[in-house]
């Protein structure tokens, strides 16, 4: 069986083979994610020495980290972000990639994303919004649509979703875009791009959970909930002529800003250049 | 940076911007001096009083040495950041006060389990809560043993003054490089605010140790084994192409996860202790002052320690047998000389700036026939020599 599945699909050769079967779910979102961002690297020849990849807690965290073959850092809840910064400034030739969920990056973690975004941090976020807390159980997320049913919404969720991709553009990142599951090859396209924009980028993945979300929202199936992103999508320029309240319940997809900002450790190190030069500590030995 | 090899670069711009000599400075600023000639490249923090003289002497002199200052948006990035920065070979440090320190607990036990060296110096501060948010205290005792969650051990200096600052803090890199451990540093805003003779040395007489990189691919793949014995796995630093897993979750030596073993926890946070248990010699530091003949013992620590002392001296001129033990790196606490010398006294004074912590930890020490008292002070003023010395004469 295993020999199998390592014949058969080519990207096996990016996945850490001791960590194999992944616990994910059947029907999960994340095996998509892991691939789309498997083929990005693998279309874009990116030797896996040379990446670094971050996360933080729950499931979508397990993606990449133990996953994916590389260097790979599994941090604390919402912290992700934090970390990955500090990989960056040490490894400025490195591309330092996050992979983790809505709940991760976007509730307890929502502040390092929007400051990181801000910072413009040379960071490439795969943003898995599965619309739910789904490793301790199905409880609501910030991202969970209004009116959802969850394990701590029995009657109705009363708060309004959190728009990510949004925020984080609005909070300066050099890049963002968001797709569902349901759009694998234009992911597959933006994680490419993503990862050659320098600058902050984020690409989110509105992500099914059928276990979690789905069975509580009347989609137990997972191509039931592909067919309502399909359904519900709508792409950028569309948005942009439709009213908040005809938006409510909708997927709005595409990139949302791609744009070039100075760059927080190119900015640092030239910073430290300038310093050097300043107090004349550059070049030879002067016999000091 | 240092660890990366380039360390005649780094003697040559110390040299040439730090002149040994005598220099009239704060406590925070001994602290950043002493850290950068540790070989500290990296420091992310968020600024909080009484610290910030640290972080803002690490902004102004790090991008010299061509070192990186970031502050963070929070202290829970800011300790994040400094794992994820030591993971690519930077030695990093943060400072903070109470409520920070209270923040940056968990990734203080993320950095335990994920064996990162980092020194983190907590600026003690009265509390709780806000508290006195500019005065000094000695209250975070126990919040830097306990502070984290889960079974784990600390190490955790407090020097006496600034210039005991400058050198503790060198020692503190020294340790966790040495052991791949967080080491916290506990000081108090009285020393950090107190400016005062610091005696810069040449960097030449500096001792610095460096972390275990692996010597080969066989113990690169195992980044949290135990191949030389002394419980410290060699590092395989980010970015080398090891493709090393690093988790907070129980982890076999392999770096993989494993939380369904109990054979697995069982002997990774039994190691994390051993590792600190067995390496004693490496970081057990005190200080003791007539102790040959005391019959009355003073211990203190961090800024108590200098009244304590004067009063001590003053004791002796009035010929009552008084000693002083002071414990330099307070956790693990250095029991095993703190029971000697119990065994040899019949009074034992615990000054602090708190309502009694470090006393419970004397206590575990000393026998039921020794008469063992706290002599207490809150309210950010510092503990004077004639408060310490009257209660000396009390049990004299």
């Amino acid at each position: 069986m295993a020999k199998e599945i390592y014949s058969r699909y080519p990207m096996v050769k990016y996945l850490r083979k001791e960590a194999l079967p992944t616990a994910l779910c059947p029907g999960c979102g994340g095996g998509t994610v892991l691939n789309a961002f498997a083929n990005a690297v693998d279309q874009l020849r990116i030797d896996p020495k040379d990446l670094v990849v971050v996360s933080g807690i729950g499931c979508s965290a397990w993606i990449a980290s133990p996953y994916f073959l590389a260097d790979t850092l599994h941090t604390t809840h919402g912290r992700a972000i934090a970390f990955a910064t500090g990989v960056k400034v040490g490894l400025p030739d490195k591309k330092v990639v996050v992979i983790s969920g809505d709940g991760d990056l976007a509730s307890i973690g929502g502040n390092h994303l929007i400051h990181a975004a801000r910072r413009n941090i040379d960071i490439t976020v795969i943003l898995v919004n599965n619309m739910i807390y789904g490793m301790t159980g199905g409880q609501v997320a910030p991202t969970t649509p209004f009116g959802a049913k969850t394990t701590t919404t029995p009657y109705r969720n009363i708060e309004h979703p959190l728009q990510i991709s949004e925020t984080v553009a609005a909070a300066g990142a050099s890049y963002v875009a968001r797709w569902t599951t349901a759009h694998v090859y234009q992911l597959i396209e933006s994680i490419k791009k993503a990862l050659q924009v320098k600058g902050f980028s984020l690409v989110e993945v509105v992500s099914q959970c059928p276990v979690q979300f789905g069975r509580r929202n009347r989609m137990k199936e997972p191509a039931e909930m592909l067919r309502w992103f399909l359904k519900n999508s709508v792409p950028i320029s569309k948005a942009k002529k439709m009213s908040p309240e005809e938006l409510e319940d909708k997927f709005v997809i595409g990139e949302f800003v791609n744009r070039e900002r100075p760059e927080f450790v190119s900015e640092l190190n030239k910073l430290i250049d300038e310093v050097q030069e300043h107090f004349g500590l550059k070049g030879e030995d002067d016999g000091v | 940076m240092i660890i990366r090899g380039d360390e005649p670069e780094q003697i040559r711009l110390i040299k040439k911007l730090y002149k040994p000599g005598n220099y009239f400075m704060q406590g925070n600023e001994a602290v950043a001096y002493g850290a950068i000639f540790a070989g500290c490249r990296f420091y992310a923090g968020y600024p909080i009083t009484p610290s910030s003289e640290i972080a803002e002497t690490m902004a102004r002199e790090l991008p010299k040495l061509g070192g990186y200052y970031l502050q963070m948006e929070d202290e829970i990035g800011s300790i994040a950041a400094m794992v994820g920065a030591s993971w690519t070979g930077l030695k990093v440090m943060t400072a903070t006060a109470g409520p920070g320190f209270s923040l940056m607990q968990e990734n203080l036990g993320y950095a335990v389990m994920t064996e990162t060296p980092l020194v983190l110096v907590d600026v003690q501060r009265s509390g709780p809560s806000t508290g006195q948010a500019t005065k000094g205290a000695q209250g975070d005792f126990f919040q830097a043993r306990w502070g984290t969650h889960g079974d784990h051990p600390i190490i955790a200096l407090s020097p006496t003054s600034g210039q005991d600052a400058f050198w503790e803090i060198i020692r503190a890199f020294n340790i966790a490089e040495r052991l791949r451990t967080p080491v916290v540093m506990l000081f108090d805003g009285v020393l950090a605010h107190t400016r005062e003779l610091v005696k810069i040395p040449d960097v030449e007489e500096v001792e610095i140790t460096y972390r275990k990189l692996p010597q080969n691919e066989e113990e690169a793949r195992l980044p949290f084994g135990d191949p030389h014995g002394d419980g410290v796995p060699p590092m395989p630093l980010f970015g080398h192409g090891y493709f090393t897993h690093v988790t907070g979750s129980t982890h076999k030596e392999n770096g993989l996860r494993d939380v369904y073993t109990p054979e697995v926890h069982d002997r990774l946070v039994r190691r994390l202790h051993r590792k600190i248990e067995q390496n004693r010699h490496v970081y057990e530091k005190y200080e003791e002052y007539f102790t040959d003949d005391a019959e009355i013992l003073v211990v203190s620590w961090g800024v108590t320690a200098r009244p304590a002392l004067g009063a001590v001296l003053k004791a002796r001129e009035e010929g009552i047998k008084a000693g002083l033990f002071v414990p330099k790196t307070v956790h693990p606490f250095p029991g095993e000389r703190m029971r000697a010398l119990g065994k040899k006294v019949r009074a034992v004074l615990v000054p602090e700036m708190n309502l009694g912590q470090m006393i419970l930890e004397v206590q575990r020490y000393v026998n039921d026939d020794v008469l063992l008292k706290g002599v207490n002070k809150i309210g950010g003023v510092p503990l004077t020599v004639n408060e310490i010395l009257r209660e000396i004469r009390g049990v004299a």
